[in-house]
């Protein structure tokens, strides 16, 4: 039986690693390499690094950051933030990267999500979607939750299937760095409507957030503060997903 | 001890390189090239393989030679070789990921889309499921059946021997995860990526 996955998120400036509140407020805390070997050696079944501010700054350092870990991990690594073109998805990918998450670019041109998805298949696009409820449901932001866009987030994520992506990374912008628990009813919607794996995020606080979060539809479930201020580990997660008849990889 | 990592612009094999050396450490020389008569000296090759069945065989297919090479190695020499992913796919007569494309024909089978069963099932096929091992396999010695292992695929190899199956996963349906048949070896999952038991696989191999 396929398990579900649990994905700790590392969120990395200038090659080290932050964690904010709603994207601002960024602490320093370490260093990703590390943190990412601690997060494998614990049972982590994949990791995902965000380059939070990549889309405005020099964002070389991460290019070196994920050879390092690919090195050291050998558990999928996903790597997202500040991706623009099939050029810069090659780059991660040739690091070392398993995944390359796109956001901002995958909104502006979809034509990226297509050429990368052809040229170096599915299984490495996931295409991460920041959403923030609004009258009619909800709208998806750019730039690392600072643009709006006017355009319907559901209808995105469909977009993006037929595009080509093989993964969909939902984040609920009003429940990120809230530990108040994922939009449950935003991943029903999305994990309903397409046929790809979508992965939760946004908001845990809890281990039940994670009970939740699956039980939504979702197949993995991202979480960063609960996993890097250490309040739970990854194997206290998984126990406990396991007690609540949840399927992981123990 | 030699082995070769066959670079063929399948895609991104930084993660199959990153593992091999990891394990080989000192004691096994891995080489990573396309070269013909490197392969061809070779003691062992891998075959990775990522996108799509056509891309992958439409890639080997353009470095002049390499077919006839690869042929050379496993089928008149018997020597070991590991296709991973699309890399064990090509194994097969046939398959039809994008349009219907002729594979090597190490295997007699062929490569077809995963049956969602009526979009009960996601696809790709995604994450950490477990093997049924079926068959005792030299790449699977201490290997515990049951085990995890990562996938990431939305076609499977199906054989018309069933033989040569060595591992099974379920997901929609029994997915063949593993084959061996005499001197080839074939992972549909990543040992690569898959912690320290996917380590274990590769040492079995390398260890042959």
């Amino acid at each position: 039986m396929l398990k579900n996955r649990i994905i700790p998120c590392l969120d990395v400036k200038n090659g080290r690693v932050v964690k904010g509140i709603n994207f601002v407020d960024l602490k320093d805390a370490g260093d990703p390499v590390e943190q990412a070997k601690i997060y494998s050696d614990g049972g982590a079944d994949e990791i995902c690094f965000l380059d939070i501010t990549a889309s405005n700054e020099n964002r070389e350092t991460i290019y070196d950051v994920v050879d390092k870990t690919s090195k050291k991990c050998f558990v999928p690594l996903t790597v997202g933030g500040g991706v623009r073109s099939v050029e810069d998805i090659n780059k991660l990918l040739n690091c070392g990267a398993d995944k390359v998450s796109i956001n901002t670019a995958a909104v502006q041109n979809s034509k990226v999500v297509e050429d990368s998805s052809r040229k170096f298949g599915s299984q490495c696009i996931v295409v991460a979607i920041d959403a923030k409820r609004n009258e009619d449901g909800w709208e998806i932001f750019t730039h690392g939750g600072r643009n709006s866009t006017g355009i319907n987030a559901l209808e995105f994520a469909s977009k993006m299937e037929k595009c080509g992506a093989g993964e969909l990374l939902v984040t609920s912008m009003d429940k990120d760095g809230t530990q108040s628990g994922y939009d449950i009813e935003l991943m029903k919607k999305v994990s309903s409507m397409v046929n790809i794996p979508v992965i939760a995020s946004g908001g845990v606080g809890t281990l039940d957030h994670l009970v939740d979060g699956i039980k939504s539809g979702a197949s993995a479930v991202l979480a960063a503060s609960i996993f890097h201020y250490g309040n739970y580990s990854i194997n206290e997660a998984k126990q406990y997903l396991a007690s609540k008849d949840i399927p992981v990889r123990i | 001890m030699n082995v070769t990592i066959i670079d063929y612009n399948s895609g991104n094999i930084s993660s199959v390189i990153n593992s091999f050396k990891e394990v080989a450490k000192d004691k096994v020389n891995i080489e990573v090239t396309s070269d013909l008569i490197k392969i061809k000296t070779a003691d062992k090759v891998v075959l990775p393989g990522q996108g799509s069945f056509k891309s992958c065989v439409d890639a080997l297919n353009n470095i002049e030679g390499l077919v006839d090479t690869l042929n050379g190695f496993t089928i008149n020499n018997k020597k070991p070789l590991l296709g991973i992913c699309v890399g064990l796919q090509m194994f097969a007569d046939i398959g039809y990921e994008e349009t219907e494309t002729k594979g090597l024909g190490w295997v007699s089978g062929k490569v077809s889309k995963i049956d969602n069963q009526n979009r009960n099932y996601k696809l790709p096929h995604i994450g950490w499921n477990q093997i049924n091992i079926v068959k005792d396999s030299k790449i699977f010695k201490g290997i515990e059946n049951k085990s995890h292992m990562y996938f990431v695929h939305s076609y499977e190899f199906i054989p018309e021997d069933k033989s040569v199956i060595s591992a099974t996963t379920d997901y929609s349906s029994n997915i063949v995860c593993s084959v061996e048949k005499e001197n080839i070896f074939g992972t549909q999952f990543h040992p690569e990526k898959s912690d320290k038991i996917g380590l274990q696989i590769i040492q079995n191999f390398l260890n042959l």
